[in-house]
């Protein structure tokens, strides 16, 4: 059995024309995804049940049992911290919401140390962006500042803007131009029509002299800008001027090189001021395929798009003090809930010790760098191939994930929902 | 099934033709009846204000763009935060309030039904993900055409009728409510970083002008037989002089309807402005106005500016670009493809500025110079003029004149030169003031059908009971009796239930979302159509199959299917 138009559940490109050939329950070949998609659609390993520590050795528990010990270990908790999200659905970071407001809890998403610096900026200075269609269809001029999306984002060039065909562009061979900055030449910069090659850390300044040129300052630009000749500056910032559609694209060596929010900051104003004289838009290439969903969930249901700190009765947000990292280095938290996302494989050496320090459960389909820090692991279905539910591309489209899978595993959502009203009844027994 | 008798109800209900009187109301099972069987649970109104539930035609208060105005302003969510009671959830946000925020504070005021007044299509899913999180009120989803390039494309060929089954498709695909045009032509200019200048301007990438897109979408809507009319955010919104574009845009409305309007104008205050630019700039709400009283074909809702701090959020994309660079405050821009676009600046409306100052006379103005109350309906376009919790004080600004002069000698000076205000003596009254908040909505929304905005058996029981004794209070002098009377209901029925009591939540409650579903013969079902299929996989960045809001998201609902001219 073939089912068409599936999107893939691994990056924030959401690709929703995957075909899944299916027999006997099994995923047997996938088209027109990307390395990584296809990586995800036809892993086989998993935890088959739910696991515990028990005297310092793993052993395999009911489901019953597991989520007793969860909601027993949330319940004791003063300070717990429920983090992740991202690779789970809107209709699971729900719950958890709600569940983080009922018992006072810190939650954060892998936004925390992805993109917040980038929403630090958009708080400041707003966000000129668009779908990714609009770029597809109109952009003559895109730019890949601080990413490499043959790497991360596989498709994110033959989908929406290099080799997309586009209604207003004849010929997206040669009527795109391509503009890649990084520190190191990617492949993505191989096929740029100008690569400019930043010395590390220099983001902030190079983006400076484009606001110079674009404002008509180029006489106060040095003839070299963190290792950038001023006369590339000036053919790129011409270029700019000169694009009828414009699109910058940018990923975590802008958001966590030095400068971080203030180069995010910086490059939004660089496309605020172009649009005063042509037409430009920003992105951030967001990771997990629904990060930007659990941003959403949480803003509609809290106010801020992550790092909430429930424990004073209201939503209060303070990045810096609220976020996970930060949390985690103060040694605050006393119990975690890890949620459809892997701390251990990403967080700073002090911080993993810290969680592994404190009772933490994990809810992941699969062992990963995480389970040897748990307490507890609970696996479930993998959302998006056997459970659905909504997920937000990374330019805010939202995209339903498809069950194309039967399977007994239960959902996140399920999952959660059971720990809130184990949770209940616990407190109902005083 | 549960039953409530209200007893004493001073009833305002003018749909029905009731304009003060002293009646029992029985409900049951979510109705209003003739009576109730056994031994229903009594309220003693004990001669309090009871108004069908307000009911707001144009609000944004869900989806990617109001969500968008939340996620950038962490200020704004520090400013209105209030903890968990009872069954309440926390809430953030003064003028963008979270959804719990938004329900629980619109059910204080007395308010059961929100349309929300612009939605993609494209993003419609998230709009009604946050109508779920909207507990207290019924919702309806405005579905934004103005930019869209099948509807564009019928129109730009002369095909009304593959016009209108675009529309109807797109509807029933997003479960929409009815038509929005968002400066027409002008989101689709934006694409490129342009505008359109007025109604008769040709728009860059299609052979067609604002005109024709208006005067293409009303016959469309009217083929459809939709409940609402075509909803319209004019062209040239909020500069100077554009009053003559309001004008003319009004002139090509034909009546085409016997139950309701042929056009909503929507926030009409923005499009009410005379003068060459900002120095000369004045009122000329008396010309639309008088336009308005002209031709019963058009209904308009104020959108009053009040002072203070707000968002301004639209699809309007050029417009919030301009204005961004007025204020020089943060600026975020949507563009959506194939469809609309959309921008969100924060904005603070003030006193002792004169454009402010003549804003905020023009939205009374429109109100008091339109004759007829059910062609001018009480909003702020919240937030866009203010939030919605302005409410009471634009009521007891429209029942008071000494609250009018007490205001206005507040304001900028320079405003009495400019603005008709202060020679406008009519003060409206209790009857007045439902029709402009409940019911001309459902009127005008089309929904009367449905057992909204009216209080007889049959009606749904949405009910809001203000702590307000009629014969004790002197509107023009106790204005802010008015004000607090109006700013928490004693009791807000929502289908049959308290769901608010005296400004708090009481239950969780569960919204419906009504949309709707024209019934198109097969030769003018889209979804087959090689063309429209071929423009949806070229273009689009999601697949056709995955572009329709499945069920999952529909929750309670209701459908309204329409017969079609097609």
């Amino acid at each position: 059995m073939d089912i068409k138009d599936v999107p893939c559940p691994f990056c924030g490109c959401l690709c929703d024309d995957v075909k899944i050939q299916i027999e006997d329950n099994r995923i047997t070949g996938v088209e027109n995804c990307c390395t990584l998609g296809n990586a995800k659609f036809l892993s086989k390993s998993r935890l088959q049940h739910p696991i515990m520590r028990k005297d310092g050795k793993w052993v395999e528990v009911s489901y019953e049992e597991a989520i007793d010990e969860t909601a027993r270990i949330l319940s004791d908790a003063v300070r717990p911290l429920l983090y992740g999200w991202s690779g789970t659905v809107g209709e699971a970071q729900v719950v958890g919401v709600h569940l983080a407001e009922e018992i006072g809890a810190l939650i954060d998403s892998t936004t925390s140390v992805c993109h917040n610096p980038s929403i630090l900026a958009i708080q400041e200075v707003g966000h000129p962006g668009c779908t990714l269609g609009q770029v597809k269809n109109r952009a003559d001029l895109v730019i890949y500042w601080g990413c490499n999306p043959i790497e991360a984002h596989p498709r994110h060039m033959s989908r929406y803007t290099t080799y997309a065909d586009g209604y207003f562009i004849d010929n997206t061979a040669t009527d795109r131009k391509v503009i890649v900055v990084d520190i190191r030449r990617s492949d993505g910069a191989k096929v740029a029509d100008e690569f400019i090659q930043v010395k590390p850390g220099g983001d902030y300044l190079v983006l400076s002299a484009l606001r110079a040129m674009v404002r008509g300052k180029s006489d106060v630009v040095p003839d070299s800008v963190a290792g950038v000749k001023k006369v590339q500056l000036q053919r790129v910032a011409d270029l700019m001027m000169k694009a009828k559609f414009g699109a910058v694209f940018f990923g975590l060596g802008v958001t966590m090189s030095r400068g971080k929010y203030k180069n995010v900051r910086n490059a939004i104003e660089l496309v605020s001021e172009l649009n005063r004289k042509t037409k430009f838009t920003i992105s951030a290439m967001r990771g997990h395929f629904n990060v930007y969903g659990f941003n959403e969930v949480l803003t509609w249901m809290a106010g801020y798009p992550f790092a909430v700190d429930f424990s004073r009765g209201i939503a209060f947000y303070n990045p810096g003090e609220t976020s996970v990292i930060d949390l985690l280095e103060k040694k605050e938290p006393d119990a975690c809930l890890v949620v459809a996302s892997d701390p251990g494989a990403h967080f700073p050496k002090s911080t993993i010790e810290h969680i592994a320090a404190i009772p933490t459960v994990q809810i992941d389909p699969c062992v990963n760098a995480t389970t040897a820090l748990c307490q507890v692991q609970i696996p479930v279905a993998i959302t998006g191939i056997e459970s659905a539910g909504t997920a937000y591309r990374m330019d805010g489209v939202p995209i339903r994930m498809k069950k194309v899978l039967e399977t007994d595993f239960p959902t996140d959502q399920e999952i959660l929902e059971r720990i809130v009203t184990r949770i209940r009844e616990m407190r109902a027994d005083g | 099934m549960a039953e409530i008798l209200l007893k004493n109800a001073y009833v305002i209900d003018p749909i029905s033709g009731i304009n003060g009187e002293v009646m029992d109301i029985a409900i049951s099972g979510g109705k209003i009846v003739e009576e109730v069987s056994s031994k229903p649970e009594v309220i003693d109104c004990q001669g309090c204000l009871t108004l069908p539930g307000g009911i707001d035609s144009h609000t944004h208060i869900s989806g990617t763009k109001v969500n968008f105005g939340r996620y950038m302003s962490p200020e704004d969510m520090r400013a209105g935060r209030t903890a968990k009671k009872g069954p309440m959830h926390i809430t953030s946000g003064y003028s963008v309030p979270t959804t719990y925020g938004n329900s629980y504070r619109y059910s204080a005021l007395g308010y059961t039904t929100l349309v929300e007044g612009a939605v993609a299509p494209l993003e419609a899913r998230h709009t009604h993900e946050e109508f779920k999180f909207t507990p207290l009120q019924d919702s309806c989803a405005n579905i934004l055409f103005d930019g869209n390039w099948g509807m564009l494309r019928a129109l730009e060929e002369g095909d009304i009728k593959r016009a209108a089954a675009i529309i109807a498709w797109t509807l029933n695909a997003v479960k929409g409510f009815a038509i929005k045009l968002t400066n027409p032509g002008g989101t689709e200019a934006w694409g490129f970083g342009k505008n359109v200048s007025c109604i008769n301007e040709k728009i860059p990438t299609f052979d067609l002008t604002p005109a024709e897109i208006i005067k293409g979408a009303i016959r469309a809507n009217e083929l459809l037989h939709l409940p609402h009319s075509v909803h319209l955010h004019c062209n040239n919104l909020g500069t100077p002089g554009n009053f003559t574009c309001t004008i003319g845009t009004f002139g090509h409305v034909p009546d085409l309807n016997d139950k309701r309007q042929t056009l909503y104008a929507t926030h009409v205050q923005f499009h009410s402005y005379g003068g060459t630019g900002w120095s000369d700039f004045c009122s000329k709400s008396e010309p639309v106005a008088n336009m308005v009283n002209f031709r019963p074909q058009i209904v308009i809702d104020m959108g009053q500016v009040m002072f203070g701090r707000t968002t301004t959020m639209t699809a309007d994309g050029p417009m919030e670009f301009n204005l961004y660079r007025l204020h020089h405050d943060k600026w975020s821009n949507h563009d959506v493809e194939l469809e609309t676009g959309s921008g969100i600046i924060p904005v603070n409306y003030r006193k002792k500025n004169l454009v402010n100052s003549i804003m905020w006379a023009i939205g009374l103005e429109l109100a008091l110079l339109v004759k007829n109350p059910w062609q001018c309906l009480l909003t702020t376009d919240n937030p866009n003029g203010a939030p919605f919790i302005k409410y009471p004080e634009i009521i007891a600004l429209l029942m008071s004149k000494r609250y009018r002069d007490a205001e206005f000698a507040m304001i900028h000076q320079d405003t009495e030169k400019r603005v008709p205000l202060p020679a406008i003596d009519r003060e409206l009254d209790w009857h007045d003031i439902a029709v402009m908040t409940r019911a001309g909505q459902a009127r005008a929304l089309g929904i009367t059908d449905l057992g909204k905005g009216y209080l007889m058996p049959g009606a749904e029981a949405d009910i809001a009971i203000y702590p307000i004794k009629t014969d004790e209070i002197d509107p023009s002098a106790e204005y802010e009796k008015i004000i607090q009377g109006f700013a928490r209901t004693e009791y807000t029925i929502k289908r049959g239930r308290v769901v608010s009591r005296r400004g708090d939540a009481i239950i969780d409650g569960e919204n419906t979302t009504f949309w709707v579903k024209p019934k198109v013969p097969a030769a003018y079902d889209i979804q087959h159509d090689p063309t429209f299929m071929e423009l949806f996989e070229r273009n689009y960045s999601v697949r056709m199959s995955n572009y329709p809001v499945q069920e999952e998201y529909l929750h309670r609902n209701h459908c309204i299917e329409t017969e079609t001219d097609l």
